[in-house]
């Protein structure tokens, strides 16, 4: 390629991407540069979908900068990696195929984030080169001439700390540029496949009609991944190409040439040439921080207890320091709900406020704190680099039920939430390994399911005379059946509907570190907005609608409050899903919060609270806790029974009640067949597990 | 050729020299993308508390494979590092 080209001045605004491996900083240096929130952790794999901001030149004009999720190679392996390849080959209809890369490469680690950058120099694009993390660098005794880098690749090099914001204005003032040059790339493909390279490529750009560089590109990409279709993407390769393809593979299996193996080692060889010429490298004998760190956690006795540790204080977090702030939400909802009362005349509006929106939304509003907990210990895991830990860690008992390690990290996800969970699976490289990891991924206690549980305990196990020990006992238990039934059914799908291979379990371990607060604090400002968001439309709405289905058909004069909600349109929705229930210990009230909170599990809450608050008609507002537990079977029998509360929670633990995952479902496997079939399996199962409890503890007794 | 054996074979803490890659198989092929190819220094950090997967330390960075990969790879041991 020559060196002394120009790139043209782009006319439209200018796309860059920004490439590079997982975890050397990638949203890091997006959000900085847009002022965005892309999601920041410290293990590979973070981002898995392409993001879109915009940032400004020095100037004034606008630039857009596109996050990419991290990739070790343009031959992706992985549903994330192929996003970057997509996207930078411009296969993707949905976004502009960037005409500019960053490329992020993490400077304590020069070599191995040169590979996917020497690939991308192929490309033949305008190219600015980041080292991000200088200052980890230069902690392992690592010093990077800059000056000489750049007169090698004949592209500006910028060095930086994305976290501290150091080198930003030397990278917006290079992204300005309307002459960045092309890079100067020497690398002769080795002569053995050089004659295939170009054929293939002449292929490509006749026959599948594709730019040069492009069809450059993908000829190398076709000969490091023996599965074409993969690397093909959607659309197919040309018969003409295909065939070409395979004559050249007979020939050196017949030759017995390595022929992506030659490719990589010349690859590596080119590189490492570069980098004895630039990288400095001073010995430091202290065994890192880290280093130190990992003996302990990844210690074969200690590992196991830091985990336990870190998994209690969660819990005890969550019932201890919860309190008060919870306390402190109810009285205001009670307050708030007693002020409308004493404001506004009797009659259907005022109901509607008191029992429809602040008894419905209130009362999911409470828990509140506890998600808050919840994610602050979840983004601790992210940030501080024990999620690859403990994938590490785990990775011999996925291994048990045919999975790796590397699904330990969606399913450690969802607990907070199954959305993120499910989209963190697109690192995983076998697709039946995914589905399955999709499959069960649900079935880990999100944090959606936390209003219910506490619920159920606060009516389970009422009075503050009980230890909180016992309370924290039985919220660990439903988180361990959710976890074991994850792995069980992990266990029996691949044993059965998804046979596959034993997958590999090659993952990068990332250096531990200090959390930011920043980013802590975002994630869960983040979060509490989503919760509250959800709790101002999703769940308002199904409150108020709720409240009419419960109020209308109007009941004759003189009928009691519980005769009204009987045969109105909840009351009868209830009383139709009854016989299915009756046998698990559930009654028609139960029924209408089980149909209401297929829309979102913490629905199941809000919807108690408009049904028991439109039951019980008195002025003061009772918290909900005990209007559940004043309420009764026809024959006088307590409703919430412990052994009922208790059945309940094992209901919710496997009962697929979430409509945005399901919808999530959809669109990862691309069928509707998986998420039908995720229903089926998840509520069929609830309903077994939950005649099982309520039958067996009734015979025994409770 | 001094004494070879394989990765996984190798003492905690011990360090090595890749002598031999698999041709075959996807796994090996990603391997040596991350920078371990025939020639490679690298470092047995530890195994996991289960015994399987090992973590060692290629190029200045820390990688977890499992064993049955491990098996496949030939190394030979140094005194370097
Ligand atoms: N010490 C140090 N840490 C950094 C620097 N830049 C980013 N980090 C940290 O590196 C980790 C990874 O950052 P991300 O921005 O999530 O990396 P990414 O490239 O987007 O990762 P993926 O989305 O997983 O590919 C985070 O813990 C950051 O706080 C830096 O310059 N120095
Ligand atoms: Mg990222």
């Amino acid at each position: 390629m020559s060196s002394d080209q120009k790139a043209s001045t782009p006319a439209r605004t200018p796309v860059y991407a920004l490439c590079g491996n997982p975890n050397c900083g990638k949203s890091t240096l997006f959000n900085a540069l847009t002022g965005l929130k892309q999601k920041v952790g410290n293990y590979p794999g973070v981002t898995v979908e392409k993001k879109i901001g915009e940032t400004y030149s020095q100037h004034g004009q606008p630039i857009k900068i596109i996050d990419l999720p991290g990739a070790y190679s343009l031959a992706a392996r992985s549903p994330d990696e192929a996003v970057l390849r997509d996207v930078l080959l411009g296969r993707r209809a949905d976004t502009p195929q960037p005409d500019r890369v960053v490329c992020i490469a993490d400077a304590s680690n020069l070599e191995r984030n040169l590979y996917l950058i020497h690939q991308i120099l192929d490309l033949g694009r305008p190219v600015i080169l980041v080292l991000n993390m200088m200052d980890l660098a230069a902690k392992s005794g690592i010093g990077i001439r800059v000056a000489r880098l750049e007169k090698e690749l004949g592209i500006p090099v910028i060095p930086c700390e994305a976290v501290n914001g150091k080198g930003l204005i030397e990278l917006r003032l290079a992204m300005s540029r309307s002459d960045l040059p092309l890079p100067r790339h020497r690398w002769d493909i080795p002569a053995p496949i050089a004659p295939a390279v170009s054929e293939l490529a002449a292929s490509l750009a006749q026959n599948d009609r594709k730019p040069p560089l492009i069809a450059r590109a993908e000829a190398l990409l076709l000969l490091t991944d023996q599965d074409t279709v993969r690397v093909a993407g959607s659309a197919a390769l040309t018969p003409q190409t295909a065939s070409i393809l395979q004559q050249w593979q007979k020939r050196w299996e017949a030759e017995g040439t390595d022929w992506a193996g030659t490719l990589v080692n010349s690859r590596y060889d080119a590189i490492s040439v570069i980098c004895n010429e630039v990288v400095q490298r001073q010995a430091v004998s202290v065994a890192s921080v880290s280093d130190r760190i990992d003996a302990v956690v990844t210690h074969p006795v200690f590992g196991w207890l830091v985990l336990g540790a870190v998994m209690t204080a969660l819990f005890l977090s969550i019932f201890t320091l919860a309190e008060y702030p919870m306390n402190w939400i109810d009285g205001h909802m009670a307050g708030l709900s007693d002020w409308v009362k004493s404001a506004m005349a009797p009659g259907d509006l005022r109901d509607l406020i008191t029992d429809g929106a602040i008894g419905g939304v209130g009362g999911v509003i409470v828990f509140l704190p506890q998600i808050l907990i919840l994610y602050f210990f979840i983004s601790l895991l992210e940030n501080t680099g024990y999620m690859a830990r403990a994938a590490f860690i785990m990775d011999r008992l996925m291994s048990r039920v045919g999975l790796n390690g590397k699904s330990f990290i969606p399913l450690l996800s969802s607990y907070a939430c199954a959305i993120p969970g499910i989209m963190a699976t697109r690192t995983i490289e076998d697709p039946k390994d995914r589905l399955v990891t999709i499959l069960v991924a649900p079935l880990m206690s999100c944090s959606a399911r936390l209003p219910v549980y506490l619920l159920m305990i606060a009516a389970l196990v009422p009075g503050d005379r009980v230890p909180v020990a016992s309370k924290v006992g039985i919220m660990l238990l439903m988180y361990a059946l959710g976890t074991l039934g994850a792995f069980g059914f992990a266990w029996l799908f691949k044993r059965t509907l998804l046979k596959g291979e034993p997958p590999m379990m090659i993952m990068e371990l990332p250096p531990y570190r200090l959390p930011r607060l920043r980013d802590v604090a975002l994630q869960m400002v983040e979060r509490a907005w989503l919760f509250l968001r959800r709790a101002g439309t999703v769940i308002l709405g199904i409150s108020i609608v709720l409240w009419f289905l419960s109020a209308y058909p109007k009941a004759p004069q003189g009928a009691t409050p519980t005769q009204q909600l009987e045969q109105s349109f909840a009351g009868q929705a209830g009383k139709v899903l009854e016989p299915v229930i009756k046998p698990i210990g559930f009654d028609w009230h139960i029924g209408i919060g089980l149909i209401t909170s297929f829309a979102a599990r913490e629905v199941f809450v809000s919807t108690m609270g408009v049904v028991f608050n439109a039951e019980t008609n008195d002025q003061d507002t009772t918290p909900l806790r005990q209007a559940l537990l004043q309420a009764r079977w026809p024959d006088g029998r307590a409703l919430f029974s412990p052994l009922v509360c208790f059945t309940l929670m094992v209901y919710y633990v496997f009962a697929m009640q979430c409509m945005s995952t399901v919808a999530v479902v959809r669109r990862e496997t691309n069928s509707y067949r998986w998420p039908a079939f995720q229903i089926a399996y998840m509520t069929g199962t609830a309903w077994v597990l939950s005649f099982i409890v309520y039958q067996g503890g009734r015979a025994l007794g409770f | 050729m001094a004494d070879t054996q394989k990765l996984s074979q190798l003492t905690i803490g011990a360090s090595a020299v890749v002598r031999e890659m698999p041709k075959q198989g996807p796994a090996f092929l990603r391997l040596r993308e991350m920078g371990l190819l025939a020639g490679t220094s690298l470092r047995l950090v530890r195994t996991a508390p289960l015994g399987d997967p090992i973590e060692i330390k290629v190029r200045g960075y820390h990688l977890t494979l499992r064993k049955s990969e491990a098996d496949q790879i030939v190394v030979e041991p140094s005194s370097a590092n």
